[in-house]
């Protein structure tokens, strides 16, 4: 990375002896961050709309269509409403924690997706640890929701503090396990090296050798990122909204666009893992590969991460609220043992090179 | 034992996660039942009990001959009446106040009125803006009936036969 960083800053230097060459750099980055973020948090506003409408649907009513035609605005509606709002501090509220909170939310949320490949060569950077920072920085993420329970000083933002923590504690087991067993298949915690090794057509895809462990990962995912059915940390029938009780205005959209930003990250991990990433599913296949080979990679990238965030709202809008002892029964006595015991099925499946996927 | 295995493959295949979420897959094609309020409404009821309305002849003379069975039969008390003999000798009412806060609308005014005169139109989307607003005086309820009696009349019309 340093090596890059040099080798750059002395070809600009020397190309361009007018300007100095780490500014160069610097404003490449620049350039990168706000490429990256302005699409996501664009997603963001336009998920929320589509979430509505999406429930809507399901539940036979037709969902915002009041702002602009058709509803489109209703997002862009709600941003200026929620940043012209007051914010209001708590008077024992530790003012700076509070404030930190969302801050806290927002920034894994963001800077997870520097790694996110979204096509061959296409991701901010190459890390080759990628999926371990991914978690890493993933599961920062919960300080924040942490962090504005205790700093609301407020009784429900504690307990949805507390239930956010030990179910941070479940499931971060969970999907790591689950997720340990697509890198036993890989051979790598890179990112790019995962998806390229889903080379070749729908079968060659994870998801095959490993569909319990998909499953599993997508409803890890579900509570991760505090998701109904399992969003007993907002708990809006018993705790009134749970972190977020005292938080309005500009603090509050933050911490929602951290989840949101969350749920997509969810979505585009769960279709690198499991669902080829930015390969498309016609490889191999006679005539549609050709016939779809001017489709870029990104396309079918966010193509595949859209079904999955439509389940999101699919699921939401079916099931009803786990009771919160039936989440942690689920976490340690049903997918803990399913994971561990199909680490060591892959292990054999490894042994044995069943497949595309071990060969 | 079986039992316990067969609940357990059972379990693992998701089968009720997956019936729940056809049903939901199924309600996400199908036709909306949202009426868009404004634009659209419900269908009413000639017989329908709304806002309050005191009718006239064509020949634009009010309808109200001051009898009070109104006032009599109203079950809340909701209505004032007022009364007089006008210069060509006919009684009219002089007050004719309908308090909507007390009205129940049951309709028995309108049961019980000779002359049609009081009747109960079909608007039911109404507000005040001040806490006098609630009293329908005799002004208020004659102008709801020259707005809208093509409507109460057409309303009157149909229900007939089933009188």
């Amino acid at each position: 990375m340093m090596d890059l960083w040099q080798s750059f800053v002395a070809g600009v230097n020397e190309s361009m002896p007018w300007f100095d060459g780490n500014i160069a750099a610097i404003i490449i980055i620049l350039i990168k961050a706000i490429a990256l973020i302005v699409p996501l948090l664009l997603t963001v506003a336009y998920f929320t709309y589509a979430e509505r409408k999406v429930i809507g649907y399901m539940q036979l009513r037709i969902g915002p269509n009041r702002v602009g035609p058709k509803g489109w605005l209703q997002p862009i509606a709600d941003a200026l409403k929620l940043m012209t709002k007051e914010i209001i501090f708590p008077t024992k509220a530790n003012i700076y924690l509070f404030l930190l909170a969302p801050v806290l939310a927002i920034a894994p949320a963001i800077a997870v997706w520097a790694v996110i490949p979204f096509d061959e060569g296409i991701y901010v950077t190459n890390l080759d640890v990628s999926l371990l920072y991914v978690l890493a920085i993933g599961s920062i993420g919960v300080y924040g929701i942490i962090l504005a329970g205790w700093a609301s000083n407020s009784k429900y933002p504690l307990l949805g503090a507390l239930r956010s923590a030990s179910l941070l504690v479940s499931y971060e087991i969970v999907i790591g396990f689950a997720l340990v067993t697509v890198v036993m298949i890989a051979g790598s915690v890179n990112l790019n090296t995962i998806v390229s090794g889903q080379q070749g057509g729908i079968f060659n895809w994870y998801f095959i050798p490993l569909f319990p462990m998909m499953i599993i990962f997508f409803i890890s995912a579900l509570v991760e990122t505090n998701r109904a059915p399992f969003d007993v940390v907002e708990g809006e029938s018993e705790i009134v909204g749970g972190t977020h009780v005292e938080y309005s205005g500009m603090t509050f959209a933050v911490f929602f666009l951290a989840e949101y930003a969350n749920m997509i990250l969810m979505a585009v991990l769960a279709v690198i893992m499991f669902f080829g990433g930015w390969h498309s599913p016609f490889e191999g296949v006679p005539y549609l590969e050709v016939a779809f080979a001017w489709v870029p990679g990104i396309i079918w990238l966010l193509a595949k991460s859209t079904f999955f965030m439509f389940l999101y709202l699919w699921v939401r809008a079916t099931f009803p609220r786990f009771r919160y002892d039936q989440i942690m029964r689920l976490s340690w006595k049903i997918f803990l043992p399913i994971t561990i015991l199909w680490i060591f099925v892959v292990a054999l499946m490894t042994q044995l090179h069943i497949g595309p996927w071990f060969a | 034992m079986i039992n316990n295995i067969k609940k357990l493959a059972k379990n693992l295949s998701l089968s009720e996660l997956r019936s729940g979420m056809k049903i939901t897959a199924k309600e996400l094609v199908n036709t909306k039942i949202t009426v868009q309020y404004p634009e659209e409404k419900t269908p009413i009821s000639p017989r329908f009990r709304g806002l309050h309305a005191l009718r006239r002849y064509p020949n634009g003379e009010e309808r109200c001959i001051a009898c009070k069975l109104c006032e009599a039969v109203c079950p809340a008390n909701a209505i004032t009446i007022e009364s007089e003999a006008r210069d060509d000798g006919t009684r009219r009412t002089t007050q004719y106040d309908i308090d909507l806060f007390k009205c129940i609308f049951c309709g028995f005014c309108e049961e019980a009125c000779p002359v049609d005169a009081i009747v109960e139109t079909h608007i039911f989307d109404y507000a005040f803006e001040s806490r006098d607003g609630s009293i329908m005086t005799k002004d208020r309820l004659l102008k709801v009936g020259d707005d809208n009696e093509k409507a109460i009349s057409k309303a009157k019309s149909e229900d007939a036969k089933y009188r």
